[in-house]
C-alpha cells in the first residue's frame, strides 16, 4: 500500500512502488487528463507538478512521489478559469489537444517560477512535443498569462 | 471574458458531458419526429441539426477531430445556413452508420482534406431546410406567411408587428412539419458566420483534462492488454511460453491474436510489464533479412529497367524534345506518423453485441473489423469516435481496433489495447519510400519537356484498389502527375514496387514526397535555366492562374529577391492538393551543416474560408510536422527489423525549433477547399532550394541529415 497526495487528496493505492506515477493517476484514480506519450520521459504529455515542480512523470515510480504534493491538470480550474487556461483559450492553442495538459503544466510552474519569461527562457522550459505544432501560439499564450498576473 | 461567453454558449456544459466518461449521445433517426408531442424534444429535421427547446444547436459531425478542427468547421456551415446563435452551438460525434457517409467517398472517412469541400453543400443544405422550417413554424403560430418573416441569430422576427420567436421556442411546432426540399441557400455575401468565426468549438474541453480520447475510454470491468508483435513484417508466432507473463502483478490473462501475443491485465502498466516478460518464439517469415538499402538498390534497379511501368499522364513527346537535358534521381526514406497518442481501441464484445471505442478516421472500417472477428450482423456492432491524439493519416487504417475486438473476445471481459510508442513507430503503415527519376528539357531557358518516374509502394491498391485508374494509383503520383506547371511535352509513370513492408497514407499522400522532388527539380532547371525561380515558375503556372497567385502574394510578403540578413537565402516552392494552392518561401541559414529557418511565409487560396484562425492554425501545424520529417526523420530496416524506437531517435521538432510562420490567405469565393494538410509537402523543398542558394548543394534525399552530413 502506497499514500499519495493528489491534488490534495490523500489515497491509497494498491500498486507495485516501481509503477510510474503516470499509470497510478490514470489507472487507479481515474484522473486521465494527463497522457502517455512515450514512456521515456521525451515528450512531456504526463507532466505533473510535485512540489510544485514540473515533472515527467511516464517515468517516476510511484513510491519517489510518496509524500509529496502531486497535482495534475485537473487541479488547475475545472472552469478553465487559471489564467494559463485563460491565455490558451484567448490564443486558441490546442488543435488535437493531446499534449496540452502538459505543456499548460509546464507553462503554469514556469510562470510561478518566472512571473515574466523571456523568450529563451520559453525555448528553455517548454521542451514538450506537440506533433500539431502549436508552438508558436504556445509562445504567445504564455506571455499573455503573463501579462494577467 | 471569454469564458462567460462560453459558459453562456453551453460549451464547458458541452465539455463536461464529454469528459464524464462514456456517454456518447447518439442521434436515432426518427426520434426526434416520433415524440414531437413532448415539449422537451428537439427538432431534427434530418441526420445533420438538432435544435433543443433551450436554443442550444447541435451539428452532428460525421468527420474525426483530430486537430484540424473539423468539429469547428462543419458546424460554423450548418450554423450559418440556419442563421443559429453561434455561441449555443455545439458538436457530437456520428456513429458509424451509412447515413453519415461523405458523399464523395462513398463511405465515412476522415482524410484528403476534404471535409469541408465533401460536406459543404449537404450541411448548407441542412441549415437552411431547418431555418425554413423554424420561420414557418414561427408564422402559422403567428397566423402569418413565412415570407412575412426573417431569422437571425436564432430568432424568428416578424418586425411589422415586432414579435420575436427563439428556435428553442418552435421546436414542436417545426417537428410537426413536411420537411421542405429544395429551399435556396444563401449567397455568399450573406454569411454571417462563415469567414467570421475565430473560436474552436473543441477547445474547453482541452483545456482542463475532461477532453475524452480513445486512451480515456473507461467501461465498467474493463481490463488493459498490451501485444507482442512479430519484430519483422509478416513474421508468425511459432511458439510462446506464458509464465513469467503471468508472474507479473496485475497479468490476468495471456492470449494468443491474429498479429501476436495478448497480455491481458489490471492496468496498463502491468499489462506492459507482462509483455516484456512474455518469452516468444518467432517464425520471422520472408522478409527476415530485409534492409532498407537493398530495397533502395532494388527500387532503382526498377527504376533502370522499367519492369512494370505505367503511364499515369503524357502528352507531346518528351524523347524527342531537343535542348539541355537535366536529369537527376531523388530518394525519400520510409517514415512514421507518430500521432502524439498511440494507437490505442477499446472493445466490449458480448454474445450478441460488440461496441467499440477508438481513435478512428474511418468508422465503418472499424465496424466491419468488428464484424469480422466477432460474426456479428453489422447492426449489432456500434463504433463510437473519440476525440484523436493526432491522426496523419495512420487513422485511416484499422489494425487496432481488431485487435481489441479479438482480445476482448478472448477474454470475455471489456477489453482497452494501448500500444508503446515502440509499438507505434514499429508497426506502421509508413509513408512509402520512393525512388523519383526527373528529366526535363530546356531550349533557350525555358522548360519544354518533363517526366517524372515514381518507383514507390502504392498503399491504394490495398486500401481501396477500386480508385486505381486504368491500374495506375493517382495517389502515388500526386504532385508528380498534377502539379500546377504546364509543360508541352510531359510524361509521369509509375513502377508498382512492392516489398512487403506495410505503407499507407501520411500527410497529404503523396504529394509530401513528389512534391519535394517536383519543387527541387523545378529550381534545379531554374538555376540550369540561369532564371530566378520565381520567375521561372510564373512563366509555367499560365493555366493554373492561383497558383501564380499564392507565389506572387507569398514572394512579395517575403520579400523576395531582398537581401534577408547576413547568412540567410531564401528558398520557395508551390503546391497543389485537396483543391487548394500554397507557396512557401524560407528563410533559411545553415547552422553545423544543417539547415535552419528563421522565418516562412505561406500564401494560401482554399477558396471560401469557414474559419480564418483554423486555417493559420493548419498552414502552421503542416509546416511543422513537414519540416520534422524533413530535417532528421526516417525509418530504416536491418535484418528486417524497424531501428527506430521513440521519440528519441525519431525526433520531432520543439518549440525552441520552430520558427514563426506568417500565413496570408488569398480572398476568394470559389467553394471551399482543404488546408488541413497543405502545407506540409512545399516545406522541405523551400528549405532544399535555399539550401541550395546558401551550400551549392543540391539535396535530392532525404532527411537533411543524411544529405548533408554525409
Amino acid at each position: 500500500m502506497i499514500s499519495i497526495t493528489v491534488n490534495g487528496i490523500k489515497r491509497d493505492v494498491e500498486v507495485p512502488g516501481e509503477m510510474p506515477l503516470l499509470w497510478v493517476v490514470r489507472d487507479e484514480l481515474n484522473l486521465t487528463g494527463s497522457k502517455f506519450g512515450c514512456g521515456v520521459g521525451e515528450c512531456g504529455c504526463c507532466t505533473m507538478h510535485i512540489d510544485g515542480v514540473a515533472t515527467r512523470t511516464c517515468v517516476l515510480p510511484v513510491s519517489a512521489a510518496a509524500g509529496k504534493q502531486i497535482e495534475t491538470i485537473e487541479s488547475l480550474s475545472s472552469d478553465n478559469s487559471h489564467r494559463v487556461q485563460k491565455a490558451w483559450l484567448a490564443e486558441q492553442v490546442p488543435q488535437c489537444g493531446y499534449c496540452q495538459s502538459g505543456q499548460i503544466m509546464v507553462a503554469s510552474a514556469l510562470l510561478k517560477k518566472n512571473p515574466n519569461p523571456s523568450d529563451s527562457d520559453i525555448d528553455q522550459a517548454m521542451t514538450n512535443i506537440c506533433r500539431c505544432g502549436t508552438y508558436d501560439r504556445i509562445r504567445t499564450a504564455i506571455h499573455r498569462a503573463a501579462q494577467e498576473a | 471574458m471569454e469564458l462567460d461567453a462560453l459558459d453562456r454558449g453551453g460549451f464547458l456544459r458541452l465539455a463536461g458531458t464529454l469528459g464524464a466518461g462514456l456517454v456518447f449521445a447518439v442521434y436515432l433517426p426518427g426520434c426526434g419526429r416520433s415524440s414531437t408531442s413532448s415539449s422537451s424534444a428537439p427538432f431534427a429535421p434530418n441526420a445533420w441539426v438538432r435544435i433543443a427547446p433551450d436554443n442550444t444547436v447541435t451539428v452532428v459531425v460525421n468527420k474525426s477531430e483530430m486537430g484540424q478542427g473539423v468539429a469547428t468547421g462543419l458546424p460554423t456551415i450548418v450554423a450559418d445556413e440556419l442563421d443559429a446563435d453561434p455561441n449555443l452551438l455545439k458538436f457530437e460525434f456520428a456513429p458509424a452508420d451509412q447515413q453519415y457517409i461523405d458523399p464523395v467517398y462513398g463511405a465515412m472517412i476522415t482524410g484528403g482534406s476534404t471535409s469541408v469541400k465533401d460536406m459543404w453543400m449537404p450541411l448548407r443544405t441542412a441549415g437552411a431546410t431547418a431555418r425554413a422550417m423554424l420561420i414557418a413554424a414561427a408564422a402559422q403560430q403567428w397566423s402569418l406567411d413565412p415570407s412575412a418573416c426573417t431569422a437571425k441569430n436564432g430568432v424568428v422576427y416578424h418586425s411589422a408587428s415586432n414579435r420575436t420567436a427563439s428556435y428553442g421556442s418552435l421546436t414542436a411546432i417545426a417537428s410537426g412539419l413536411k420537411v421542405p426540399t429544395n429551399v435556396p441557400l444563401k449567397r455568399p455575401d450573406q454569411f454571417t458566420i462563415i469567414g467570421q468565426q475565430h473560436q474552436r468549438l473543441d477547445i474547453p474541453q482541452k483545456l482542463n483534462g475532461t477532453a475524452e480520447y480513445g486512451i480515456d475510454v473507461r467501461v465498467p470491468g474493463m481490463l488493459y492488454a498490451a501485444i507482442a508483435r512479430s519484430p519483422v513484417f509478416g513474421g508468425k508466432v511459432k511458439s510462446f511460453d506464458p509464465k513469467a507473463a503471468k508472474a507479473v502483478a496485475g497479468v490476468v490473462d495471456v492470449v494468443q491474436v491474429s498479429n501476436g501475443v495478448a497480455v491481458v491485465a489490471k492496468n496498463t502498466w502491468s499489462a506492459f510489464q507482462g509483455k516484456n516478460a512474455l518469452q516468444i518464439d518467432w517464425d520471422d517469415g520472408p522478409n527476415a533479412n530485409l534492409t532498407t538499402e537493398a530495397l533502395f538498390a532494388e527500387a532503382e534497379e526498377l527504376a533502370r529497367t522499367h519492369r512494370g511501368e505505367l503511364v499515369a499522364l503524357s502528352r507531346g513527346n518528351t524523347e524527342t524534345a531537343k535542348g539541355t537535358v537535366v536529369e537527376a534521381t531523388y530518394r525519400g526514406p520510409f517514415l512514421a506518423h507518430t500521432t502524439m497518442e498511440p494507437q490505442n481501441a477499446t472493445a466490449d464484445v458480448r454474445e450478441d453485441r460488440c461496441e467499440v471505442w477508438a481513435p478512428n478516421q474511418v468508422q465503418q472500417r472499424s465496424q466491419q473489423e468488428a464484424v469480422n472477428v466477432t460474426g456479428l450482423p453489422l447492426e449489432k456492432c456500434v463504433v463510437h469516435t473519440t476525440l484523436l491524439g493526432g491522426g496523419f493519416g495512420r487513422r485511416l487504417e484499422s489494425d487496432y481496433v481488431r485487435e481489441a475486438v479479438e482480445v476482448s473476445k478472448a477474454v470475455k471481459a471489456p477489453v482497452k489495447v494501448m500500444w508503446t510508442r515502440e509499438d507505434d513507430i514499429q508497426n506502421e503503415f509508413y509513408r512509402p519510400m520512393s525512388v523519383n527519376v526527373v528529366r526535363g528539357v530546356l531550349a533557350n531557358g525555358t522548360l519544354t519537356s518533363l517526366s517524372h518516374q515514381v518507383v514507390s509502394q502504392s498503399w491504394l491498391k490495398r486500401w481501396h484498389p477500386q480508385w486505381l485508374k486504368n491500374g495506375v494509383d493517382m495517389l502515388s503520383m500526386a504532385e508528380a502527375v498534377d502539379a500546377p506547371y504546364y509543360v508541352p511535352n510531359f510524361k509521369a509513370t509509375f513502377i508498382d514496387h512492392e516489398h512487403g513492408i506495410p505503407v499507407g497514407s501520411w500527410r497529404a499522400p503523396d504529394a509530401n514526397w513528389n512534391g519535394f522532388v517536383t519543387e527541387s527539380f523545378i529550381d534545379e532547371l531554374a538555376h540550369a535555366a540561369g532564371k530566378d525561380p520565381l520567375t521561372f515558375r510564373l512563366a509555367l503556372f499560365e493555366k493554373t492562374p492561383r497558383a501564380a497567385g499564392v507565389l506572387r502574394l507569398a514572394a512579395e510578403k517575403a520579400g523576395w529577391g531582398k537581401r534577408q540578413g547576413a547568412g540567410i537565402a531564401q528558398g520557395l516552392a508551390v503546391v497543389f492538393w485537396g483543391g487548394s494552392y500554397a507557396a512557401l518561401v524560407a528563410d533559411v541559414s545553415m547552422v553545423n551543416n544543417m539547415p535552419k529557418v528563421h522565418r516562412v511565409v505561406a500564401a494560401v487560396d482554399c477558396g471560401t474560408v469557414i474559419n480564418p484562425r483554423i486555417v493559420e492554425q493548419q498552414a502552421q501545424s503542416a509546416v511543422i510536422y513537414g519540416l520534422s520529417a524533413a530535417l532528421t526523420n526516417k525509418i530504416t530496416l536491418e535484418r528486417g527489423r524497424v531501428q527506430q524506437h521513440n521519440f528519441y531517435d525519431y525526433l520531432s521538432l520543439r518549440l525552441a525549433d520552430s520558427p514563426p510562420i506568417d500565413v496570408y490567405v488569398v480572398p476568394s469565393k470559389e467553394s471551399p477547399t482543404g488546408v488541413g494538410e497543405l502545407c506540409t509537402p512545399p516545406i522541405a523543398p523551400a528549405v532544399a532550394n535555399a539550401v541550395f542558394t546558401l551550400t551549392g548543394k543540391r539535396v535530392r534525399q532525404l532527411p537533411f541529415s543524411d544529405a548533408l552530413r554525409a
